[in-house]
């Protein structure tokens, strides 16, 4: 394998696993945040404790996404030296931002919220966590400006062989930006919300002497995952949209779409032939993609051929062709979990009203399972939004192949790779036992706690 | 050049920052098996940095956006350059990072006798391979005309450099060493003090080789734009660290603290004001040399990150000062422990 290859699986590998630990960050942060507020406006010590039994799962997970924030840094530099001085001027501003405003932020004020129980007043030591809950926030807004410009480049000029920033308003004002912050940040709501319902129903399942406690959690947990889940859904079709617009070869390939159509239909399962270009079985809705992109049932859709003579024309000759099984396949995949766990939360909600001895044993084993659900749609919809750029890393501007470390050896490559691949996969095995010791063995009277 | 150089400075107030303050908790981290012998012992001395290490290591997230953003050729040609030690240095962070709120998680004495090796671990390789990189931006690297390096990891690895690497693990333990004296209470505080006082001679005797050696014994560093001033840092990191070493037989913490400190400041003042304006100097030929000029950023976004540093770097300071505000009690093996 060649160093490109080799690049790629280890950015790929490295990037989902730090977005395993990303989303729930942003989403239980404010959860455990509402939690303490209610704590401090009640003065119900039921709430301290879910604060505190939440917050300390919060803090498992969070070590895990900071240690491996830092790897994601370094290796723009190390692994994709090309990409860095092509888009150094642009990508650095953001990056260096997120640091500034979002990382001192919650890292600092994570310190203080977790030694400073008995230090600060109840009112300051909620405030903690909130500054901890809008920087991570802030830092996820940051790294999707970055990102957009991949997606989406705005606000530059071309010089010299290398992008420099002429409008830095533009750049924060990427009109994907804002479809992408959002549907991450619910994204992140989603993941908090089945985070929690799944271990509290795991509590109540196997039986609890903390029966209010779990099943306040349930509550929370489905309250605050339906709302996620339906916003991520609204705005995840205002962002398909968009890409359409902006990227039609990853909606193109997302569809398996051959050929222009119009009307054009929404395909629900097809098996795909790359070589021969078409679909051999393809079950259709009439229609329906048309309507999914301009709300009618009518309008043109292109395909991926006519998209690649167009590129062909603009960009010179090359494939332009993204995966088209990878990107198919994640896109349903991501859409069938986001649509599950919409069905789970509206069958939570009329259930957390009434006794956890009346919700029906199935649905709460069903709701354990759960939590697998939004880790599934993120990384699917990671892996739809990155492979759905190719063949670029800056969209319309640099390609992949163009991006990596010219000097370096393919066994030095091979050498991070492997080592990561373990130490990460040490480390998963280490945090699930942490999360099942501390979020299923053991009910929220241990969590009373600081300190290392 | 005006950015530019408002960049170069601000690049090393960063690494000030990040050496300085995570100086202390890599010092702790390579001290914490020696220090702590019972496990109370142990979580009194990870719970003295326990509040500050993750913000303190944000200054190296934010020094690394930094180079990005202001000098991007620097950022691609030393972290590609540079590729093993950095993954090293990653893989250590890794390991410390999680052993902080892994180590106590479990009652087994051996997952955490295992946790705080692997913090011992990790703050030794970053204290070390950092040194090591600093000794080769000071030596200089081999940089051709394209701005790659060429030398692979061995090419990183002399006398010198390990010499500067020993340095950086030695200083930052003796600081760390300082740091326990100050937030520790007691017996351990004692120990820490001891600790200290043994560690001082050895950090004496490397640096001064190395800021020796560093000056006279290279070819090109002190051939920048500003040498006088490297070497007036040079002389003033050295009269920090002697009045530090009295200051810690006298038994006076707080002081010695302050002045380890300041010799960490100043020794990176004399790196930084050494290489001005040239970041990375080829050693092939000098003009192939990375500079403030041929590696910046366009003058837009210099200006840009200028107004967004000036606005957040105080406000960070502020309230990281306030959180050592909060924390600043001794701490002793009766504290609130109950993790």
């Amino acid at each position: 394998m060649n160093v490109l290859t080799l690049s790629r699986w280890q950015f790929a590998i490295t990037t989902i696993y730090h977005f395993f630990f990303v989303p729930l960050t942003l989403g239980l942060s404010i959860l455990v945040a509402i939690m303490e507020s209610k704590y401090v406006s009640t003065g119900d010590e039921m709430y301290k404790k879910m604060a505190k039994f939440w917050g300390r799962l919060f803090l498992i997970n969070f070590a895990m996404g900071v240690v491996t924030g830092i790897v994601q840094e370094f290796q723009f530099g190390m692994n994709w030296s090309e990409y860095s001085r092509f888009m150094g001027d642009i990508f650095g501003v953001p990056l260096a931002i997120e640091a500034l405003l979002a990382f001192y932020l919650e890292s600092t004020m994570l310190g203080v919220w977790t030694f400073g129980w008995n230090k600060l007043s109840k009112k300051t030591h909620a405030l903690t966590i909130w500054l901890v809950a809008i920087g991570s926030n802030l830092s996820a807004l940051w790294i999707l400006i970055a990102n957009s410009f991949m997606q989406e480049p705005v606000g530059y000029k071309l010089e010299n062989g290398r992008v420099l920033l002429t409008n830095f308003k533009a750049v924060f004002s990427n009109p994907n930006v804002w479809v992408q912050f959002p549907h991450v940040l619910t994204a992140g709501i989603t993941t908090a919300g089945f985070f929690v319902l799944a271990f509290s129903a795991y509590h109540l399942l196997k039986g609890t002497k903390d029966v209010e406690f779990f099943r306040r959690s349930f509550k929370w947990g489905a309250v605050y995952g339906l709302i996620g889940v339906i916003l991520v859904i609204i705005i995840g079709h205002i962002q398909g949209q968009h890409l359409t617009r902006t990227q039609p070869t990853k909606m193109a390939a997302a569809e398996a779409l051959w050929e222009t159509e119009d009307p054009a239909s929404f395909s629900l399962f097809a098996i795909i032939d790359t070589k021969a270009q078409k679909n051999p079985v393809d079950i259709k809705i009439p229609g329906f993609l048309s309507f999914l992109v301009y709300n009618k049932f009518n309008g043109e859709v292109k395909g991926i051929k006519d998209l690649q003579k167009e590129y062909e024309a603009k960009y010179g000759p090359g494939n332009y062709i993204p995966p088209v099984k990878t990107c198919y396949w994640s896109f349903r995949l991501m859409v069938g979990f986001g649509l599950l766990m919409l069905l789970i939360a509206i069958i939570a909600i009329p259930y957390a009203k009434r006794d956890p001895s009346e919700i029906p044993r199935w649905f709460l084993k069903l709701s354990v399972w759960s939590v697998f659900f939004p880790y599934l749609a993120n990384t699917f919809g990671w892996m739809l939004t990155e492979f759905g750029r190719n063949p670029w890393i800056v969209y319309g501007l640099l390609k992949i192949k163009d991006a990596v470390s010219p000097n370096l050896a393919p066994g030095t490559v091979l050498f991070s790779l492997l080592m990561f691949a373990i130490v990460y996969g040490l480390l998963m095995i280490a945090d699930v036992y942490l999360l099942v010791r501390y979020g299923l063995k053991q009910g929220p009277e241990g969590a009373v706690s600081e300190g290392y | 050049m005006v950015f530019q150089t408002i960049w170069f400075i601000l690049v090393t107030v960063l690494f000030i920052g990040f050496f300085f303050l995570e100086g202390f908790d890599y010092g702790v981290g390579i001290l914490l098996p020696f220090l702590g012998k019972k496990d109370e012992e142990r979580r009194a001395i990870i719970n003295a940095i326990g509040p500050f290490w993750d913000g303190n290591e944000v200054w190296l997230i934010t020094a690394g956006g930094a180079l990005f953003a202001s000098f991007p050729q620097v950022y691609a040609t030393l972290f590609s350059g540079f590729y093993l030690a950095l993954f090293l240095i990653l893989l250590g962070l890794i390991v410390r990072g999680v052993s902080f709120e892994f180590r106590s998680k479990l009652e087994s004495s051996s997952w955490r006798n295992f946790w705080d090796w692997m913090n011992f671990l990790g703050s030794f390789l970053a204290a070390l391979l950092w040194g090591v990189a600093v000794g080769n931006l000071i030596r200089g690297v081999p940089i051709d005309e394209k701005m790659y390096y060429h030398g692979g990891l061995l090419g990183l690895i002399s006398v010198f450099t390990l010499i500067a690497g020993i340095t950086f693990v030695l200083l930052f333990a003796y600081h760390g060493a300082n740091f326990l004296s100050l937030k520790l209470d007691g017996e351990m505080a004692e120990r820490a003090k001891a600790t200290a006082r043994k560690l001082w001679i050895w950090v004496v005797i490397f640096a001064v080789i190395f800021i020796l050696w560093s000056l006279f014994g290279t070819p090109y560093f002190t051939k920048g734009a500003v040498p006088g001033l490297s070497f007036l840092a040079a002389a003033l990191a050295a009269i920090s660290l002697l009045i530090s070493g009295f200051r810690a037989m006298q038994g006076r913490s707080g002081c010695a603290f302050f002045w380890s400190a300041l010799t960490i400041v100043f020794a990176t003042v004399m790196v930084f004001a050494g290489l001005y304006p040239r970041i990375m100097i080829s050693t092939l030929n000098p003009a192939w040399s990375l500079t403030i000029s041929n590696a910046s950023a366009s003058q837009y976004t210099l200006k840009t990150m200028t107004i967004v540093a000036v606005i957040l770097v105080p406000i960070v300071l502020l309230y990281q000062i306030w959180t050592y505000r909060v924390f600043k009690d001794r701490i002793s093996t009766k504290s609130e422990m109950e993790y």
